[in-house]
């Protein structure tokens, strides 16, 4: 089910590109626009919700786990290294699972992490709104790494695809549509960050149950679909 | 590239079958790409020893190579690998070796972490011997603590087989195994594939260079335009091929009299005196080869070389591409 020789050439992998620097560029952003409210506090109303709901989860934890998620399979198959991984018999459900948990743990540490460290920040000590803001986005984390895991196994490109998820469907649609939220994981990593917080300036659109019942869903269906599709993975013609 | 000639192909794809249990199976194989046709209804069996994939750059080896690997799946007919199909069917690795041609490697691992981890995801009771052994097979002992990114191509080619090698597979698929070798490791390379081949294990390497597949495959498989264009040793191959003449180099003490005496006779096409000595272009193999000394022992002629000038692969691969 688990492979750990998958999981540290993964880890190995995902911070021997250069990629790697862009990871922590997000979590920078979120830290220094928090910094740089709370130094100017009072001039917005209760901005803290704002930048932790909006930025942290609605921005940071997505455009992370799109730069970690895609890496830790897309660039492999990309450029072929992929083959020496898939040339053994190890099942193709462990290397996803190593692969998916490797993008969640790192995407939980460059962008769920910073969430809570900017709600410290914002709030001047740990309040039930960094606390609510941290588990969403940790839902989140391990959510949007399933989703970009099964992009990069399903098509070639996969940093395309899973942009056009994060800017079309979950920016402009899930806004739009109202139908929409139920398939939107920000607005399931809201929903969780709204149950604690009970904060209503975070713009959750769904509340608690149905978003971890998706959120469960959506897990178990990304997983299962990365898996077949890697299982027929096909090399290129020249 | 002109197309095979079509009395070529028929003749030469009845070459026999291996003697041994075939390892490896094609059956009216045909991959497309999209609208391309990459292989084309090929039908072929392996067994143990070493088969050399030849053809021209684009003429489907590889498409096969990844066939047999189950990175691609037949569009029609079918693949096995001891009676196992490959497609979704990564446990064939338990057996099977493959080393890729392109040269995409974790490039950030040492070659021992590279070897290492191969034999971790094959689930060997001992991976770090195993490791080490399948290093000292392809003498990469000493660079194995550098990262593989600061290696030559060939020291990567080397490191690849290692990794293919680490388990002892059955089936051994290498594709352009020799790229960016250097003579030295070339040689010790071959070596070590037919040592394998006679150790019983199966050695399908593909390659576009015939020297390579001359010197180390017991027998070819020529592919030509995703079609299998000749099968089996490419001596047997070259007397099927009977709309060719066969040309021969023949040295005696009086060459011109034995060009008189062989112009008489059914089975030669043509003679030239040249340089070298006497060309004959002959129409039958056998019969030419047979009547010869008898020829030339009536006529009162010393037969000092019979010299084959048109049986080496090359000749063979020149007939099939209709260069």
């Amino acid at each position: 089910m688990y492979n750990t020789t998958v999981a540290w050439i993964t880890f190995r992998a995902l911070f021997g590109r250069r990629r790697a620097l862009l990871f922590a560029l997000p979590a920078l952003i979120l830290i220094v626009l928090t910094l740089g409210l709370k130094s100017a506090s009072g001039t917005v109303a209760d901005w803290p919700a704002i930048v932790l709901g909006q930025v942290g989860a609605g921005a940071v934890v997505p455009l992370t786990a799109l730069l970690i998620g895609t890496s830790v399979l897309g660039s492999e198959i990309d450029d072929n290294s992929v083959l020496h991984l898939l040339a053994t018999p190890v099942p193709r459900r462990a290397v996803v699972m190593a692969k998916t948990s490797v993008a969640t743990a790192v995407t939980f540490l460059f962008a769920a992490v910073p969430v809570l460290i900017a709600g410290v920040i914002a709030q001047g000590g740990l309040h039930s709104l960094a606390v609510g803001c941290f588990l969403g986005s940790a839902l989140g984390a391990v959510v949007y790494s399933c989703l970009f895991v099964m992009i990069s196994a399903a098509v070639r490109h996969p940093v395309i695809y899973a942009l056009a998820y994060v800017a079309l469907w979950e920016e402009l649609i899930s806004n739009l549509v109202s139908g929409a939220k139920y398939l939107s994981i920000e607005q399931w990593s809201l929903g969780v960050a709204h149950a604690v917080s009970k904060n209503t300036n975070l713009n959750a659109h769904l509340t608690i149950t149905p978003s971890l019942v998706l959120a469960v869903i959506a897990v178990v269906v990304l997983l299962t679909y990365a898996t077949r599709r890697l299982s027929a993975f096909t090399v290129r013609a020249d | 590239m002109t197309a095979v000639e079509p009395s070529a192909v028929p003749a030469a794809r009845t070459a026999p079958e291996p003697a041994t249990p075939a390892v490896v199976s094609f059956d009216h194989v045909t991959h497309w790409y999209g609208n391309v046709v990459a292989v084309n209804d090929i039908s072929l069996e392996l067994g143990p020893g070493v088969t050399g994939l030849l053809g021209p750059n684009g003429a489907g080896k590889s498409t096969i190579l990844h066939l047999l690997s189950g990175f691609l799946s037949p569009s029609r007919g079918s693949v096995t690998i001891g009676g196992v199909a490959p497609w979704r069917h990564p446990a064939i690795f338990d057996t099977v070796g493959l080393v890729p041609e392109r040269d995409s490697v974790y490039a950030f691992l040492t070659a021992r972490e590279f070897v290492l981890a191969s034999a971790k995801l094959h689930k060997l009771p001992d991976p770090k011997a195993a490791a080490e052994r399948a290093l000292q097979l392809v003498e990469m002992i000493d660079a194995a603590d550098r990262p593989i990114q600061t290696y030559s191509k060939g020291m990567r080619q080397r490191a690849k087989v290692a990794a293919a090698l680490v388990h002892d597979p059955k089936v051994l698929l290498l594709d352009e195994p020799f790229n960016g070798m250097d003579p030295r490791q070339r040689m010790h390379m071959m070596d070590l594939l037919r040592d394998l081949g006679q150790r019983g294990r199966t050695i399908l390497f593909s390659s576009h260079i015939l020297e390579e597949v001359e010197r180390l495959a017991d027998t070819v498989q020529v592919v030509v335009a995703g079609r299998l264009a000749a099968s089996g040793d490419y001596r047997t191959i070259r007397r099927l091929m009977t709309t060719r003449p066969h040309v021969f180099l023949l040295r005696s003490t009086d060459d011109r009299e034995l060009a008189r005496v062989l112009m008489a006779s059914p089975a030669v096409q043509g003679v030239a005196l040249t340089k070298d000595g006497l060309e004959v272009r002959a129409s039958d193999h056998g019969t030419f080869t047979r009547k010869l000394a008898r020829s030339c022992r009536d006529a009162g002629i010393g037969l000092r070389e019979v010299i084959p000038s048109d049986e080496s692969l090359e000749s063979v691969f020149a007939y099939l591409v209709g260069a």
